[in-house]
C-alpha cells in the first residue's frame, strides 16, 4: 500500500518536475520584466515625472495579485496582430505579466528607498566636485543603491515564485495544475497528502536557500 | 580672471536664514590669493552655512558673495555652480570619501568625469597626490579599511585632483582620535606653504594661529572681530572673544596637539600661546 503511493509518486516525478519548470520560468521572466520597468518608474521618481511614477506604485502595490493575473488574462487577447503577423500571446505570458506588474512596483520602490538611504553627506560631496546631477546619480548614488537593493530585491523574488502557483488558477499547466491531476488520477488519499507535502517541499527547496542567502547578505551589508 | 590684488572670496552683507531662524546675520570676509584664513567660534555659529555658501551649496537671501572672480549669489540652479565648485575644493569633517570606489578611483572619478582628464593622466595625478598626502600604499584600498586620519588625508588628496584655486576645510580634524590630527594638520600646513589659499573653520586653536593670516571669530550669526592671528589670538579686542578664547585655550586638562605635529618654518614665537 505504501509502496504503490511512493511508486506513483515516482512515476508522476518527471511531469511536477516539467511543471515546475513552468513556474520557474515564470518567475525569472516576472522578475527580469518587473525589474527592468521597475528601475525605469523608479527613475521616473527623480524626474518631473514623479506623480505618473506615484501613481504606478501606488495602483500596482495595493492590488491583489490574483486580480492581476485575472485581469492579464481575461482582458488580453490570446493573439496579438504586430507587423502583419499573429503572434500567439499564450496563458503563461499573460501570468506573467500579471506578476511582473507588481513586482516592478515594488523594484520601484525598492530603488526609491535605496536611493533615499544614501546619507545627504554623499549628495553634498558628490556636487561639491561639480558632478551634474545626472553624474551624482551614475557615479555616486546608484552604486551605492545596488548592494542595498540586493537583499529585499532577492525576498521579492522569493514571494514571486510563490506567487506564480496562482497560474494554475488560470488553467497555465504548472506544477500545481500537475498535482491536481496526479491527484485526481490515482485517486487516492494518502498519495493526495503526499504529492501536496511533496509540493511543500519542492517550494521549500527553491525559496529556501534565497531567503538565507538575503540574511546573509543583509547582516554583511548591515555593517557598511 | 582677477587681478592679483582683487580677493579670492570676498562676501558682502551675507544674510541666511533656515526658514524663521536667522543663521548669518551680515557676514563680511575677505579672502586674499594665497592666503590661509581660519574662522574660528562656538558650535552653531554659522561657520559651516558660511563655507557652503561659498560654493553655492546654500544660498544666501541676502547679500554678496564673489568667489574667485564668480557672482555666487547670481547663480541660479545647480548646473549654473559646476564651474565654480570645479575651482574650489571642499573637504567635510565627516571625509565623505565614496565608499564604493578604491582610494585612487575616489581620486580620478570626478577629474575624468568632470574635467575631462585622460584615463592615465588623471591615475598619474592621483598617485603623486597620494604620495603628497603619504597615502600612496593605500591606492587600491576602500574607505572602511582606513582609519580616520587616512581617510580625511584621501579626501584632502580628493580635493587638490581637481586642481582647485581654493580649498575650504569644515573641522576637518573634529571626528578624529587626537593621535591623527597632527597627521592631517600637517597635510594642511604643507598646502599653505606651498601658497594654496584656504578657508578653515577649526576648534585647533594653535594650528590656526600657526597658519593664518587672518583670523575670523564668529558668533551667533555674526563676525564679532577679525584681525592677524596675532593681534586675535594675543590681543583680541572684544570681551566675548577673550571669554571664548580663553575657554578654548586655558582650560586645564585640554588635549594638547600631538607631538607628531611639526611644522616647519614657524618662528617659535607663533606656537608659545
Ligand atoms: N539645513 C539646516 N536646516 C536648519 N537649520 C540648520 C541647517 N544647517 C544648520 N542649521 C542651523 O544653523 C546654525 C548654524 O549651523 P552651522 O553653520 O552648522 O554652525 P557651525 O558650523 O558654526 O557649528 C545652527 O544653529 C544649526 O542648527
Ligand atoms: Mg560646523
Amino acid at each position: 500500500m505504501a509502496n504503490d503511493t511512493l511508486a506513483a509518486l515516482v512515476e508522476w516525478a518527471p511531469a511536477l518536475l516539467v511543471g515546475l519548470g513552468q513556474n520557474v520560468l515564470i518567475s525569472l521572466t516576472a522578475i527580469a520584466a518587473g525589474s527592468a520597468a521597475g528601475l525605469f518608474i523608479g527613475a521616473l521618481n527623480f524626474s518631473p515625472l514623479r506623480p505618473l511614477a506615484r501613481l504606478w506604485v501606488q495602483v500596482f502595490r495595493n492590488a491583489p495579485w490574483l486580480v492581476l493575473i485575472y485581469f492579464t488574462t481575461y482582458v488580453f487577447p490570446f493573439e496579438v496582430h504586430l507587423f502583419g503577423r499573429y503572434l500567439a500571446f499564450p496563458d503563461w505570458l499573460k501570468v506573467t505579466l500579471g506578476l511582473a506588474l507588481p513586482a516592478s512596483a515594488n523594484v520601484a520602490e525598492i530603488l526609491r528607498g535605496a536611493v533615499g538611504s544614501i546619507p545627504a553627506t554623499q549628495w553634498e560631496a558628490a556636487r561639491s566636485m561639480a558632478f551634474s546631477r545626472a553624474q551624482v546619480f551614475t557615479q555616486v548614488i546608484l552604486p551605492q543603491c545596488f548592494t542595498r537593493m540586493l537583499p529585499p530585491w532577492m525576498n521579492l523574488y522569493a514571494i514571486i515564485t510563490m506567487g506564480t502557483a496562482l497560474a494554475s488558477l488560470v488553467g497555465v499547466h504548472d506544477v500545481i495544475d500537475t498535482a491536481q491531476i496526479a491527484s485526481n488520477t490515482v485517486n487516492r488519499i494518502p498519495f493526495t497528502v503526499l504529492i501536496y507535502f511533496s509540493l511543500l517541499a519542492l517550494f521549500f527547496a527553491w525559496c529556501f536557500p534565497i531567503s538565507r542567502l538575503t540574511q546573509r547578505l543583509e547582516r554583511r551589508y548591515a555593517f557598511h | 580672471m582677477p587681478s592679483t590684488d582683487t580677493p579670492l572670496v570676498r562676501l558682502r552683507d551675507v544674510h541666511l536664514a533656515f526658514g524663521a531662524t536667522p543663521v548669518l546675520k551680515g557676514i563680511d570676509l575677505t579672502v586674499g590669493k594665497g592666503q590661509a584664513v581660519s574662522i574660528i567660534g562656538p558650535s552653531g555659529s554659522g561657520k559651516s552655512t558660511i563655507l557652503r555658501c561659498l560654493t553655492g551649496l546654500l544660498k544666501p537671501q541676502r547679500g554678496e558673495l564673489t568667489v574667485a572672480g564668480t557672482a555666487v549669489h547670481q547663480l541660479h540652479g545647480e548646473a549654473a555652480h559646476r564651474p565654480l565648485r570645479q575651482r574650489v575644493g571642499f573637504v567635510f569633517q565627516q571625509y565623505n570619501l565614496f565608499p564604493h570606489l578604491s582610494v585612487l578611483d575616489n581620486l580620478t572619478v570626478a577629474p575624468r568625469k568632470v574635467l575631462g582628464l585622460p584615463a592615465r593622466e588623471a591615475r598619474e595625478q592621483a598617485l603623486a597626490l597620494l604620495a603628497k598626502v603619504r597615502m600612496q600604499h593605500k591606492a587600491a584600498a576602500f574607505p572602511g579599511e582606513l582609519s580616520g586620519g587616512q581617510q580625511q588625508r584621501v579626501a584632502i588628496a580628493r580635493a587638490l585632483a581637481m586642481r582647485p584655486e581654493l580649498i575650504l576645510f569644515d573641522e576637518v580634524t573634529s571626528a578624529l582620535d587626537p593621535e591623527m590630527v597632527g597627521e592631517v594638520l600637517n597635510v594642511i600646513g604643507e598646502l599653505t606653504e606651498e601658497g594654496m589659499t584656504c578657508v578653515l573653520v577649526t576648534h585647533e586653536m594653535r594650528f590656526a594661529e600657526g597658519i593664518s593670516d587672518q583670523v575670523y571669530f564668529t558668533e551667533h550669526g555674526v563676525i564679532v572681530e577679525h584681525g592677524s592671528a596675532e593681534q586675535l589670538f594675543n590681543h583680541p579686542g572684544e570681551a566675548r572673544t577673550q571669554a571664548f578664547l580663553q575657554h578654548a585655550l586655558g582650560q586645564p586638562g585640554r588635549r594638547r596637539i600631538p607631538d607628531t605635529y611639526v611644522l616647519r618654518n614657524l618662528s617659535p614665537y607663533h606656537l608659545s600661546v
